[in-house]
């Protein structure tokens, strides 16, 4: 059988902070398996971004095991798409620049990689902006460079941290929407982290709920929503029940 | 769009034509000996009759100026990435590199003779010792100041240090690197001027003791002018060279 995507099993992390020992992940285990969209919601500081970068591998595990594709050294870099919560393009780069810069990191000649980079951009009906810099845009459109930026870097394993955060409600929406084409597109494995319930529920096949910290699960559901998702999903009756749900568990949890 | 921008300098001007009246009238007024204060239509008369003589010392501090200017640009840049490389590295060397602040560049212009004769390279080396120390540091804190989230990203990428420093912080420190230079560029003439005071066979700074010591306080005015233009043309030159290297800084949309 084919090992999953990624397996998180027993993985805590606390940090030296002077003589204090501050514990941010309490033996988290989870799978994310080929082709699954997976979100972690949990209230704020719980230290989902610390479970993120041990899985990007910019950060290890006090203890525990982080694999992916059953590889479990510690090696993880550029084994993820990573996608922080601010879209973090060089204002130096074009948008096109910018979305092949995990190429220049693989040293993929520029040629090959403008060629790929054009190409994204067209699929995704990004081409016009193409030579634009990353100040012109708007904070929708950053964020969906910062997507294309991360797909084309590595398209099978996708870590998205927040990444719509801190957009309004509409643009928020239609990348949403932008970002399930995609996926679809790419048949792409997403491990994705949200505060937003709503957002959790449209778009994931399984949601994990982690506590407050240090996080452990507490919760873990299955959205059984048919695919292609739609916003008028969100109103369904089995929807909103599975919301309300989830936020008592968030508010509970935000409390203590 | 050039008119608004000169009209910004308005101010200035109405500032600057005001104090020159005031100067000319007080001195014309048999306030002062002109022998010892010139009016200021005397200097521009002197330096238009003598601007032959004057443009060759113009021209000699001029090229001291450039070359000094280079040799503090690479001096700078060398001294900011060493002091980046590591934090023994930086703990060793931002220690001295203060001290060597505290040090009156000028009494060094009659060592520096002593050594070197009185040819290019100690007026060179004093535009340089002028230059050198607000370069490296602007350029050190802009190296320092790059966003832990992107250096994060590039990890996750799987980037080495060098790959990091070279697409990453590197170019985003040029804007910092770009105010050390407008600064230097600014001290950058002083610094010609001062070696060639202590002795040279031309240039402004000889030109102006020269005529001090005959008393010729008028040629001394005269050449004081052109070292001031001198120095606002390398500060204009800085800014139109970054504009033209960092069009993203500058608020430019697209790439032509």
């Amino acid at each position: 059988m084919q090992p999953p995507k990624l397996l998180v099993q027993d993985v805590s992390k606390s940090y030296r902070h002077g003589r204090q020992t501050l514990a941010a992940l309490e033996s988290i285990s989870l799978t994310v398996n080929i082709g699954e969209f997976v979100t972690v919601i949990g209230p704020s500081g719980c230290g989902k971004s610390t479970l993120f970068n041990i899985v990007a591998g910019v950060d290890s595990p006090t203890s525990g095991v982080v694999e992916i594709d059953g590889d479990g050294s510690e090696e993880r870099a550029g084994k993820a798409g990573y996608m922080p919560q601010q879209p973090l393009l060089l204002p130096w780069r074009t948008v096109e620049e910018n979305v092949l810069l995990g190429l220049d990191v693989r040293r993929v000649p520029r040629k090959k990689a403008l060629a790929e980079a054009h190409a994204l951009l067209k699929r995704f009906g990004l081409a016009e902006f193409a030579q634009y810099y990353p100040a012109a845009l708007s904070g929708g459109m950053r964020q969906r460079v910062a997507l294309l930026r991360t797909v084309l870097f590595n398209s099978s394993f996708l870590l998205l941290d927040e990444p719509f955060g801190a957009l309004d409600a509409l643009t928020r929406l239609s990348l949403q929407m932008w970002l399930l084409e995609l996926w679809q597109t790419f048949h792409s494995s997403v491990f994705f982290i949200t505060h937003d319930v709503r957002e959790a529920i449209l778009l994931s096949d399984r949601i994990y709920v982690l506590s407050s910290r240090p996080a452990r699960v507490v919760r873990e559901v299955s959205v059984d929503l048919p695919r292609p998702r739609k916003s008028e999903h969100l109103a369904l009756g089995q929807t909103v029940q599975l919301e309300q749900e989830l936020v008592a568990l968030l508010l509970k949890e935000q409390m203590l | 769009m050039i008119w608004r921008k000169l009209a910004g300098y308005g101010p200035a001007l109405i500032l600057a034509v005001t104090l020159l009246v005031l100067w000319e009238l007080y001195v014309r007024a048999g306030q002062i000996n002109p022998q010892v204060l010139p009016t200021p239509t005397a200097i521009v008369q002197a330096l238009i009759d003598n601007w032959g003589i004057i443009y060759d010392h113009t021209l000699q501090t001029l090229l001291e100026t450039v070359l000094g200017i280079a040799a503090a640009t690479l001096l700078g840049l060398l001294l900011a990435i060493l002091l980046d490389a590591s934090s023994w590295l930086r703990r060793a060397i931002y220690p001295l590199l203060i001290t060597s602040q505290t040090i009156p560049i000028i009494a060094l212009a009659p060592l520096l003779l002593i050594w070197l004769g009185f040819g290019l390279e100690p007026k060179i080396i004093m535009v340089m010792l002028y230059c050198f120390f607000p370069i490296a540091v602007a350029y050190a804190d802009g190296l320092a100041g790059a966003e832990p989230e992107l250096l994060n990203l590039l990890r996750s990428m799987r980037a080495s240090r060098w790959q990091i420093l070279w697409l990453v912080r590197l170019p985003g420190a040029m804007p910092a690197f770009f105010s050390g230079l407008r600064i230097a560029a600014t001290y950058s003439v002083t610094g010609a001027i001062v070696g060639e005071f202590v002795g040279a066979e031309k240039g402004l700074g000889l030109y102006m003791k020269l005529e001090a010591n005959s008393f010729e306080t008028v040629q001394v005015f005269a050449a004081i002018l052109v070292t001031a233009v001198l120095s606002l043309l390398f500060f204009g030159l800085v800014s139109l060279i970054e504009r033209i290297a960092l069009p993203w800084y500058a608020g430019t949309v697209a790439r032509a």
